[in-house]
C-alpha cells in the first residue's frame, strides 16, 4: 500500500521522474508516439499528429512566457510568422540548408522576442497584454507591406527540403523531424526550470516586487522569459514552413495568438503536459467537428457551409466552459484521475 | 486645404464612432477591471439587428433603433451574468480569455445567422452631400459626428447627475466601499455591460449606416485599444479625446502620407504611450504595494 513518494536519496529526488509509474507512463507515451506512424499508416491522421507536434512546440514556448513567467502575450502569431519567414527566406532566397535554417530562425525570432519584451519593463497584465497586441499588428504589419523581402502578402513558396536525395516534406517522413524536437523541446523545457533562471521565472510570476527584493533582476529575467520563449515559438514557426512549403501571412494573425493562448489555457498554464494536452485538444476539436459535419451532410441539408461556423463558436465556447467549469484545465482532469487511481479502490 | 477638411471631417466621423465604441470600454474596465475583447462584437451585433428590424421585419427606424437597444441591453446584463460573473475574483488572463472566447462565439453566431457576405444598408440618415468650407462629405458623417457628441454629452450628464451613474463612479472607485454604502456591486457591473453594450449597438449603427453590414465590423473591436490607451484606461473623457485624436491621425496619416500606413499607425503611438506614459493621457496612475 502507497501512502506517499518517499526519497531515500538526494539522486531520486532531484529526478524528473520520480517513480516507477511515472517512468512506465513516459516509456508508454514515448512507445505510442514512436509506434504511430508504422499502425496508422494513412496519411491524415499522420497529418494531425504533426500538426499536434508543431503546436506543442508553440504552446511550450508560449507556456514559459505566460504560464510560468505570468507575461501575457498575445503575439504568439507575430512571432511564429517571423521564424516561418526567416526559415522560408533563409532557404527559398539564400539556398542556405532546410536543417540549419531551423536553429537560425529559432535564434532570429528570440531576439525579436526579446525586443519587444522591453515594454514589459514598465508594464505588467493588461497594459502588457496590450503591448504585444500592438507587437502583434505591427510586425504582421511589416511582413505584408516589406515586399522586397517577405513577399509581401502573396505567398512565400519554400524548396521542399532534402535528405539524401530525398524530399523529407511527406507527412510520414516529417513526422520524424517534428516529434525529436517535440520531446526535446520538453527535455529543455522541463530541465529549465531546475535551474536558478526557471526558478527566477515562477518568482516573477508570483509576485514580481517581492522577486526583485530578493535580488532577481526582473528587467533582465523578463527579456530572457521572453526570448526562451520566443525561440521556441520560432521554431514552430520554421517547422510549419518546411513542412507545408508554403508561408503565408494569414496563419499568423491575431486568431493565430489567441489559439495558442487558448491551448495553454485548455491544457494548463505553467505545465509541459498541459501544453501537449491543449494543442492536441485545439487540433483535433475542428478536425473533429469537420468530419462530424460532412458525416451529416446527409441528414441535414446545408451542414459544410456551417461547420466553420460552428468551429469558430466552439473554440468560444470551449474556452469559456474551461474557464468556468476548470480554469486549470486538462492538467488538472489528467491529474484527478491519477490520483483517484493512486489508492483505487481504496480512495476515498 | 479642402483635402485638409475632408480629411479632418472623415477623421472626427471615425474618431466619434470610436469614441463611442470605447465609451463602452472604458465603462467596463472601470467598474468591474475587465478589459473586453468582445467590444467590436457588440458593434457588429447592434448593426445587424438594425439591419434585422428595418430590412428584414421592415420596422420604421425609430421602432428599429428601439428595438436593437432593448437587445443589446439584454444581451449585455445575460453576458455579464452568464460569462463574467463567475470569473470574478480569478486571473487577468483568465478573463482576458473569456471575453476573446466570447467575440468569438459571439461572431460565429453572428455569421450563421446572418452570414459572412456584406450587406447594404438603406441609409435612415441623409446621405447628400453637404459643402462645408469648400469641402464636400456626405451628411451621415455629420450626422454621425451630431449623434455621438449628443450621447457623450448624454453619458456625461447620466455620470455626474443620476443616482446609477454616481453609484457606478463609486463601484469604480473603491468597490468594498461602495458595498458598505448599500451599493449593489453586481447591478452596477450589469448596468456597466448593458451600456457597454447599447453604445457600440449605436456605433455599430451609425457605421452601417455609412460603409453597409457585414462581418468586417468586428475589426473596431481592435482599433479602440489605441484610443483607450492614449485617454487611459479608466477614464470617459479620455475616450473622447482619445478617439477624436486617433481618428484624425489614422485620417491625416492615410491622407498624406500612406493609405496603407493609417492601418498601423495608431498601434505604433499604441506602443509610445504605453512607454512614455502607461496610464494614458486622462488616466490615475496606479502606485503598486506589496
Amino acid at each position: 500500500m502507497i501512502s506517499g513518494t518517499f526519497h531515500t536519496s538526494y539522486r531520486s529526488d532531484m529526478a524528473l521522474r520520480r517513480t516507477w509509474i511515472e517512468r512506465l507512463r513516459l516509456g508508454l507515451f514515448i512507445a505510442f508516439i514512436v509506434l504511430f506512424p508504422f499502425v496508422v499508416r494513412k496519411p491524415y491522421p499522420i497529418f494531425l499528429m504533426n500538426q499536434i507536434g508543431i503546436a506543442t512546440i508553440g504552446a511550450i514556448g508560449l507556456n514559459i512566457l505566460v504560464g510560468y513567467t505570468g507575461q501575457i502575450s498575445l503575439g504568439q502569431g507575430a512571432f511564429m510568422a517571423v521564424g516561418a519567414y526567416t526559415a522560408g527566406i533563409l532557404t527559398a532566397r539564400m539556398g542556405v540548408p532546410w536543417w540549419l535554417t531551423i536553429p537560425i530562425a529559432a535564434l532570429v525570432t528570440a531576439a525579436v522576442g526579446a525586443l519587444f519584451g522591453i515594454p514589459s519593463l514598465r508594464m505588467k497584465g493588461l497594459y502588457l497584454a496590450i503591448a504585444t497586441l500592438a507587437a502583434q499588428e505591427i510586425i504582421l504589419w511589416v511582413v505584408t507591406h516589406w515586399d522586397a523581402v517577405t513577399g509581401g502578402v502573396d505567398a512565400l513558396v519554400v524548396p521542399p527540403p532534402m535528405l539524401f536525395g530525398q524530399p523529407v516534406n511527406t507527412d510520414f517522413r516529417f513526422y520524424w523531424v517534428i516529434w525529436p524536437l517535440v520531446g526535446l523541446t520538453a527535455l529543455l523545457t522541463a530541465n529549465l526550470f531546475r535551474t536558478h533562471y526557471g526558478r527566477a521565472f515562477i518568482a516573477i510570476r508570483d509576485q514580481d516586487i517581492a522577486a526583485e527584493v530578493m535580488g532577481i533582476n526582473v528587467f533582465a529575467y523578463k527579456l530572457l522569459a521572453f526570448g526562451v520563449s520566443s525561440f521556441f515559438v520560432g521554431l514552430a514557426g520554421a517547422l510549419i514552413a518546411h513542412y507545408r512549403s508554403i508561408v503565408t501571412w494569414e496563419r499568423f494573425t491575431i486568431e493565430t495568438s489567441v489559439l495558442y493562448l487558448a491551448m495553454i489555457i485548455i491544457g494548463g498554464l505553467g505545465s509541459i503536459s498541459g501544453s501537449l494536452f491543449g494543442a492536441a485538444f485545439m487540433t483535433l476539436l475542428p478536425a473533429f467537428l469537420t468530419n462530424v459535419g460532412r458525416a451529416l451532410q446527409g441528414v441535414i441539408p446545408g451542414m459544410d457551409e456551417l461547420i466553420p461556423y460552428l468551429q469558430q463558436a466552439s473554440f468560444g465556447l470551449v474556452i469559456i466552459l474551461f474557464l468556468i467549469l476548470e480554469p486549470e484545465g486538462l492538467r488538472k482532469i489528467w491529474q484527478d484521475i491519477k490520483n483517484y487511481f493512486a489508492l483505487w479502490p481504496f480512495s476515498y | 486645404m479642402d483635402t485638409f477638411i475632408q480629411l479632418t471631417l472623415t477623421g472626427l466621423t471615425n474618431g466619434a464612432i470610436l469614441a463611442l465604441a470605447a465609451l463602452g470600454f472604458v465603462l467596463i474596465y472601470k467598474a468591474s477591471d475587465v478589459i473586453n475583447f468582445a467590444q467590436g462584437e457588440f458593434l457588429l451585433i447592434g448593426a445587424y439587428l438594425m439591419y434585422a428590424s428595418i430590412v428584414q421585419i421592415g420596422l420604421p427606424w425609430t421602432l428599429g433603433v428601439l428595438v436593437t437597444m432593448v437587445i443589446a441591453v439584454l444581451l449585455g446584463i445575460l453576458i455579464e451574468r452568464l460569462v463574467l460573473r463567475p470569473l470574478i475574483g480569478e486571473p487577468i488572463i483568465s478573463v482576458i480569455m473569456a471575453t476573446i472566447g466570447l467575440s468569438s462565439l459571439l461572431q460565429a453566431i453572428v455569421r450563421m445567422i446572418w452570414g459572412s457576405q456584406p450587406k447594404s444598408f438603406p441609409s435612415f440618415i441623409p446621405s447628400d452631400p453637404v459643402n462645408i468650407l469648400g469641402a464636400t462629405v456626405g451628411a451621415d458623417r455629420l450626422w454621425a459626428i451630431g449623434i455621438a457628441a449628443a450621447l457623450m454629452l448624454f453619458f456625461s450628464l447620466f455620470f455626474r447627475f443620476s443616482k446609477e451613474g454616481i453609484a457606478m463612479r463609486a463601484v469604480a472607485d473603491d468597490q468594498q466601499a461602495a458595498m458598505s454604502m448599500g451599493i449593489s456591486v453586481k447591478k452596477v457591473f450589469a448596468w456597466a455591460w448593458s451600456i457597454a453594450a447599447v453604445t457600440a449597438a449605436i456605433a455599430g449603427a451609425i457605421v452601417a449606416n455609412i460603409v453597409g453590414v457585414g462581418p468586417h465590423l468586428s475589426h473596431f473591436g481592435l482599433r479602440v485599444f489605441p484610443v483607450v490607451i492614449l485617454g487611459g484606461l479608466d477614464s470617459i473623457p479620455g475616450a473622447i479625446v482619445g478617439g477624436v485624436i486617433i481618428g484624425l491621425l489614422e485620417a491625416y496619416v492615410g491622407g498624406y502620407i500612406s493609405g496603407s500606413l493609417n492601418q498601423v499607425i495608431s498601434f505604433v503611438v499604441l506602443v509610445l504611450i504605453l512607454m512614455i506614459r502607461p496610464y494614458g493621457l486622462f488616466g490615475r496612475e496606479i502606485i503598486e504595494r506589496v
